[in-house]
């Protein structure tokens, strides 16, 4: 095969250099017919992405003013964002989710995707499909549907402390509403992040723990010596979209803020703090500086997690 | 692929303990099956809840016990409401994320398939830089975006139409990913250089031969932003303000704003639950069906890093 592939190689680069002008070839092989291919995508990028965001810094220096229209303030206003107790106080909660929940769920996605993979568990697909389930359903009725199980009207948590004439369990108050949030996103995640490291464990050859087995390692041993090693880059991975998504967690607080107003506020995260400023408050100019600072705090927190388990990994 | 090098050697030697241990496992296992299988049951919990709930009438949510069936079964009442409710803007609602949903599906997973391609295939001017801006994009946080794509979906009025969703929607920079760390290990060059020493255009290549062995991931990427667009909340919250152009996961929720605003006293709690219901039933049935290319979807990024 090798040997077969080399030769097709010189047919075609002699015909090639026999073909049109080499320079024309040169120029449409490397310019013309992959740029051409990229067109639609460059230009969606562009549009969608790149211009909005060149747009967001730009109008995030400027401030609009009943009188004297729109000044250029410099970075006045990311300097407010600094000092807003309210876009901290957003800060706060998502960094209490973020230290507390994530290594919640994936240590718990990460033990049942060894488990899941480990000789020990049968009906394999039917726990696999049970646990992936709750990522088909859009995170707003997944926060609807617990919404409705936390309420203390018609949730049936309410209702089975009452039986047992126990106080109702206090989900949707202002000490219950982080751990309630937190549930959720477990609960909607936790299938998805196992099934990535379960692929990842299913693509080690299993010959790499063979001859440990034989050598009598336990099943733990295994997990612990040989196989999280493996799936090191898998990890990180969710690890790093766990960041992004917490940080920038909107969907779950803003359905329940419907339900308890009282207890969820416009800026009990950043993200719904962004929201409220651009789109009720029509202060565009102060959002979009927001939007960049949280942005910075997703990059910074991503970033500097990627750099420590790059060193981690090569001593 | 470092792989060989970080396993430790287990001792050698040690051999008879293996089948101590399988016996003396009997009770782990059991503990280990019990865990499972309660995990299993919180994370059905909520569907659970969803399907007894949709049979219920408004009243019996209150006064009968919420894990099960009441005796009487109102299912059909409650999908009949929902389907009329409002003029049957649920209807409405229904058709807005379908057409959302196929538009942007088919559109992303051709651009990104088209993308990928040519990043796997061609070297080119400016190749690592582009890629790695399209990759880093992709630590860009959507509200960073969300704002000015608004403000300017507005200037060119595109807000409350299809389009201010279905565009936004067709950039995918995951998927150019995918694509192209799936032509690079399903397309050998030699296959493309046999169709170039055939005479065949580039275009033609393409389409005749990449995209046909392409066809898995670019099913991956077809399904991943069906149910992206299909469970998206955030940009049609932002970009439509008529109900008329409202994909499901908005008319829902604001649904549920309105029955809480009315503490629950109108038929609205059952309309969202039996709503939610209809609304996530397409994507488990393809979530069952299709399960296999969910999968490659969610597992080629990881296993090749």
């Amino acid at each position: 095969m090798q040997q077969e592939a080399g030769a097709t190689h010189l047919i075609i680069s002699d015909i090639g250099s026999k073909r049109p002008p080499a320079r024309w070839s040169f120029w449409r092989r490397r310019v013309g017919i992959p740029y051409l291919f990229l067109l639609p995508f460059l230009l969606l990028f562009a549009f969608f992405f790149l211009i909005p965001l060149g747009y967001a810094l730009w109008i995030s220096f400027f401030v609009e003013r009943l009188v004297g229209g729109t000044v250029f303030v410099g970075g006045q206003n990311y300097l407010q964002a600094f000092r807003d107790a309210n876009f901290w106080f957003g800060v706060r909660n998502v960094l209490v989710l973020l230290i507390i929940q994530v290594p919640v769920m994936l240590g718990l996605a990460l033990v049942l995707a060894l488990l899941l993979d480990s000789q020990i568990v049968r009906l394999k697909t039917l726990f696999r499909l049970g646990y992936f389930l709750p990522y088909a359903i859009p995170s707003v009725i997944g926060a609807l549907l617990w919404g409705y199980l936390y309420s203390a009207h018609i949730g049936p948590f309410t209702q089975l402390a009452a039986v047992f004439h126990m106080p109702a369990p206090g989900f949707l108050t202002d000490s219950g509403i982080i751990p309630s949030i937190g549930n959720i996103v477990t609960w909607q995640w936790t299938g998805y992040n196992m099934v990535v490291m379960y692929a990842a464990l299913q693509s080690v050859p299993t010959e790499l723990y063979d001859a440990a087995l034989v050598d009598g390692a336990s099943g733990w041993d295994i997990a612990r010596y040989i196989k999280i090693p493996l799936i090191a880059p898998a990890i990180v991975l969710t690890v790093v979209f766990s960041i992004i998504g917490t940080l920038q967690l909107f969907n779950e607080p803003n359905i329940l803020g419907a339900i308890v107003p009282n207890i969820i506020q416009d800026h009990f995260t950043p993200n719904m703090y962004a929201y409220t400023l651009g789109f009720t408050n029509q202060q565009y100019n102060y959002a979009a500086a927001i939007s960049f600072v949280l942005g910075g705090v997703v990059f910074v927190f991503s970033y500097v997690f990627m750099l420590v388990t790059n060193r981690g990994r090569q001593r | 692929m470092a792989i060989t090098e970080s396993i430790p050697v287990a001792a050698p030697g040690a051999g008879a303990r293996q089948r101590a241990g399988r016996r003396r496992g009997w009770t782990t296992r059991s503990l280990i099956m019990l865990f499972m299988v309660l995990l299993l049951i919180y994370f059905i919990l909520p569907l659970f809840w969803m399907i007894v709930s949709s049979t219920k009438t408004n009243e019996e949510l209150f006064s009968t016990f919420g894990l099960w069936f009441a005796p009487d079964f109102n299912l059909f009442g409650n999908l009949a409401s929902v389907f009329t409710y409002d003029n049957g803007i649920f209807l409405i609602w229904l058709r807005n994320s379908v057409y959302y949903a196929v538009c942007s599906a088919i559109g992303a997973s051709l651009i990104a398939t088209l993308a990928g391609y040519v990043f796997a295939k061609f070297q080119f001017v400016g190749r690592n830089l582009l890629f790695a801006i399209i990759l880093g994009s992709i630590m860009v946080p959507n509200t960073a975006l969300a704002i000015p794509l608004y403000l300017l979906l507005s200037k060119v009025g595109l807000i409350n139409t299809a389009l201010a969703i279905i565009l936004p929607s067709l950039v995918t920079p995951f998927g150019v990913y995918l694509m192209r760390v799936y032509t690079e290990q399903a397309i050998p060059d030699d296959l493309l250089d046999a169709g170039r020493v055939d005479g065949a255009g580039e275009l033609r290549i393409f389409w005749s031969i990449a995209l046909r062995i392409l066809m898995p991931g670019f099913v991956t990427i077809l399904l991943l932003t069906f149910v992206g667009t299909w469970n998206n909340y955030f940009l049609p919250l932002l970009v439509t303000n008529s109900p008329a152009y409202y994909p499901l996961t908005v008319g829902l929720a604001n649904w549920n704003s309105l029955a809480q605003g009315f503490g629950g006293s109108q038929i609205l709690f059952t309309l969202v639950i039996t709503g939610s219901l209809v609304s996530i039933l397409p994507l488990i049935v393809g979530f069952l069906f299709l399960q296999r290319y969910w999968q490659n979807g969610l597992t080629f990024g990881s296993v090749r890093s």
